[in-house]
């Protein structure tokens, strides 16, 4: 798999770098650190890029190539940012025999973008995730930290009327 | 810090006195308000509730009067947020924030519940009845959620108040090793995450095969992967303790000192309990060094997956922790052999543990003489897709599928007519209505051709079309594989293609005996038990809804109208007013007006051109006058 670089330029700065050389620190003795590691990086800088990944690979002395493939063997590892709004609609099943597939053709239609996409102004990322947990509200779909249940096609232009 | 029984006997006293009026129902003229704060809950606003509660109390100086507690699941997640007020027990359905200064007033201060918020069900006309005697609790047992919706999850007193601690007493200062894996074994647990091994049985092997390992592990499953599948979260996010308890329990069994507790990146609120658990028990001494003033030592840690299904997976999960892609490895050597680190390890699920303290407790026997003959004790299932008490339910094994979702989970929505219940998730099948009554255990639901997986229990309506949900496994297991065996990795995108084929009106009988044959195929060549049990959804519905792929290949029919490609819309012209709506709603231009009347209508009739119809389903959501037809 050739590796394809991020479309937008890295601007990591010299605080996130001390924090994650801090993170690193912390977790030099625990086996199996890497994901952790890697968890709290996202965190830091809300995706992995190469340049993210070369830190790690080099503060943790395990190969780049190591770190790649965890990365992209992991969902919720990111090598593209995130939208200011990440829309998060749950295809667990729960949610699908209710219509939510209908729901995340929506947005996709709407926005332009396909799953794991950023518009180009990089106000909204859309995202299909597995079951959240909140079968009760089904369909459910999240919105950075915002959970709106109980769906139907006609919310989705609501819902995103709220963050325009 | 607690280091002998007298020392926890007496927080288990004092906090039993801050319990009571929940557990005992004992009117002590204090007031307890538990609001859930389990995901559902809290995603549909609970938080808020729980402030706004707390300030209109103090608003109205109840604040000595009434407590405010958070708890995990109810299990009626279908009613959230739910609120209950003891000691009477009410059960305030549908919580709300505008309903909450009338309740206080009312209820808290002025001691008259407010029937119009209660759960319907629990108002009878003038009385009020308990919860345990509505539908959906009555015919539940709660073994493993015992605690979940009834103490603070936060709050470690609270659990030793209901005996948390004891079992691990018990075990550390008056069982041998072999003692625990005897109960464990008499007991007839078997793992609760789907495969369904007996437990002692894997402790033992985890103790005895390796006699010189310098270290072993004890590992916890809560990687809950399958779609529509809840249970573990409502433990980790109702009772934690438990699960540190029984994984203590495990460690001195088999002889290992750390632990670990993999979980779902996307539960974090199970992942914040879950730490404070395991920060609350290093105070008190509970996990630790010397535990009890013992020999034994036991650490715990936390680690989060990043959402990859395959991790649930024995081997793949422990790759993981690992921190490596997590791909599984052939097996033997088995974990008890060679597992985490090479070493011993043994790895159980979230409800699984949940049972050990319980068993300890009240005995094998006790535990014994729950379920059916090879499936012993309760299970929870999480109950959602077409039903209406959507929530969780822990009934003991041999409880029939018609009580669960007829009389615990109130039947379908709507009046429709049920199709067909999907137990397993991905690697189980679909159970038609022919088979309601059979009584579910591990080996009965392999009998029907589906398993009992973790627990998720989805209920499909008339609505629902059995090829689509075939081709929605398979989507999900074609993008979860992790690519490491091919009959998997090429298998399951080939069977994805043919029932898309299906799906399209584009197959031949010819491709049914292909896909079939292809199951066969994978079933018996994948590597991990997730290949190999990838290709149940299409076998199960081949088997019970044949005549649905049939429709679809020969047809050219989706007898649930839900592929698109099958579907027309119509309209039926002697309903349509001609007010143009649906012409309108059209994004390609497909409408037209005709120049036919209605009788009794002033506008002319309008049609759809199948040719350009792209079958969104827009106009028909858009016609107030039902003249717009699907099939």
């Amino acid at each position: 798999m050739a590796f394809k670089k991020c479309a937008v330029p890295f601007a990591g700065t010299a605080e996130q770098e001390a924090q994650l050389k801090a993170v690193i620190a912390d977790h030099k003795d625990d086996r199996g650190a890497l994901m952790p590691v890697l968890q709290k990086a996202q965190e830091i800088y809300g995706y992995l890029p190469i340049e993210v990944q070369t830190m790690i690979a080099e503060g943790m002395d395990i190969p780049l190539e190591k770190v790649y493939g965890v990365v992209t063997f992991y969902a919720q590892f990111s090598l593209n940012p995130k939208g200011k709004y990440r829309i998060s609609v749950c295809l667990g099943t729960a949610c699908y025999v209710k219509g939510s597939g209908d729901i995340f053709n929506k947005f996709s239609e709407i926005l332009g973008i396909k799953g794991g996409e950023i518009t180009p102004d990089g106000k909204f990322s859309l995202d299909a995730c597995r079951c959240i947990g909140a079968c009760g509200l089904a369909p459910v779909l999240t919105v950075n930290e915002d959970v709106y249940g109980n769906l139907t096609v006609d919310d989705v232009e609501k819902i995103l009327a709220k963050y325009e | 810090m607690i280091k002998s029984i007298a020392e926890l006997n007496a927080v288990k006293e004092s906090a039993a006195e801050v319990v009571k009026t929940r557990i005992n129902c004992e009117d002590t003229g204090v007031k307890d308000v538990l609001i859930c704060g389990g995901t559902g809950c809290d995603s549909s606003g609970s938080k808020k509730i729980v402030e706004c509660l707390k300030e209109e109390i103090a608003k109205a100086g109840l604040q000595s009067k009434v407590n405010v507690i958070t708890t995990g699941c109810f299990g009626l997640c279908a009613r959230g947020p739910i609120m209950i007020v003891y000691p009477e027990g009410s059960f305030y359905a549908h919580a709300s924030v505008d309903r909450i200064p009338e309740i206080v007033e009312e209820h808290l201060k002025n001691g008259n519940p407010v029937k119009k918020y209660l759960y319907e069900e629990t108002v009878d006309g003038d009385t009020i009845k308990s919860l345990n005697d509505t539908a959906f609790y009555a015919k539940q047992q709660r073994v493993a959620l015992r605690n979940c919706g009834v103490i603070d999850p936060e709050n470690i007193n609270e659990y030793i108040a209901r005996d948390g601690y004891q079992a691990l007493y018990k075990v550390l200062t008056s069982m041998s090793q072999d003692d625990v894996v005897n109960v464990m074994l008499a007991s007839g647990l078997r793992g609760r995450g789907g495969a369904g091994f007996p437990t002692g049985r894997k402790w033992q092997l985890a103790k005895d095969l390796v006699k010189d390992a310098d270290q072993k592990y004890v590992c916890c499953n809560a990687d809950e992967g399958d779609p529509g599948a809840f249970m573990d979260r409502s433990v980790l996010e109702g009772d934690p303790h438990a699960l540190i308890e029984a994984m203590a329990i495990a460690g001195y069994t088999i002889g290992a000192n750390q632990g670990y507790v993999y979980v779902r990146a996307e539960y974090p609120i199970a992942v914040r309990r879950l730490q404070k658990a395991i920060d609350q028990a290093e105070e008190q001494g509970l996990l630790g060094d010397n535990i009890f003033g013992t020999n034994f030592s036991f650490r715990l840690g936390l680690r989060l997956g990043a959402g990859a299904f395959v991790c649930g997976e024995e081997t793949a999960l422990m790759t993981s922790i690992e921190g490596n892609r997590g791909e599984p490895r052939p097996r033997p050597p088995f974990p008890a052999v060679k597992g985490l680190f090479d070493k011993p390890t043994v790895l159980n699920n979230v409800e699984t543990y949940a049972n050990v303290p319980q068993i300890i407790l009240n005995g094998a026997e006790w535990h014994a003489a729950m379920g059916t003959e090879k499936s012993k004790g309760t299970k929870v299932f999480a109950v959602g897709g077409k039903i209406n008490n959507t929530g969780l339910v822990e009934v003991p094994m041999g409880t029939s599928l018609r009580t669960v979702i007829y009389e615990i989970g109130g039947g379908i929505p709507n009046g429709k007519a049920f199709k067909a219940a999907q137990t397993g998730g991905p690697s189980g099948g679909c159970i038609p209505p022919e088979h309601l009554d059979i009584p579910i255990d591990y080996d009965n639901l392999i009998a029907i051709g589906s398993m009992m997986g973790s627990g998720g229990l989805i209920v499909m309506d008339e609505d629902n079309c059995m090829v689509d949900i075939a081709k929605f496994f398979l989507e999900f297991t074609v993008d979860e594989s992790c690519g490491k065996c091919t009959p998997c990795r090429i298998g399951t995108k080939r069977m994805y293609e043919m029932l898309d084929k299906i799906t399209k009106g584009k197959a031949t009988m010819e491709d049914l005996d292909k896909l079939e044959k292809l199951c066969y195929y994978i079933k018996d060549n994948a590597l991990c038990g997730l290949g190999q049990t990838a290709p149940n959804p299409v076998l199960s519905t081949l088997r019970y809804f044949k005549d649905e792929y049939i429709a679809h290949v020969q047809d050219k029919k989706c007898p649930a109208a839900v592929c698109k490609d099958l579907l027309q819309f119509s309209i039926i012209k002697d309903n349509c007013i001609g007010c143009g709506m649906c012409a309108k709603k059209c994004p390609a231009d497909a409408i037209t007006r005709t120049d036919y009347i209605a009788p009794g209508k002033k506008l002319a009739a309008f049609e759809i051109d199948p040719n350009k119809c792209v079958k969104c389903g827009a106009c028909m959501d858009g016609c107030k006058f039902k003249a717009i037809v699907k099939g």
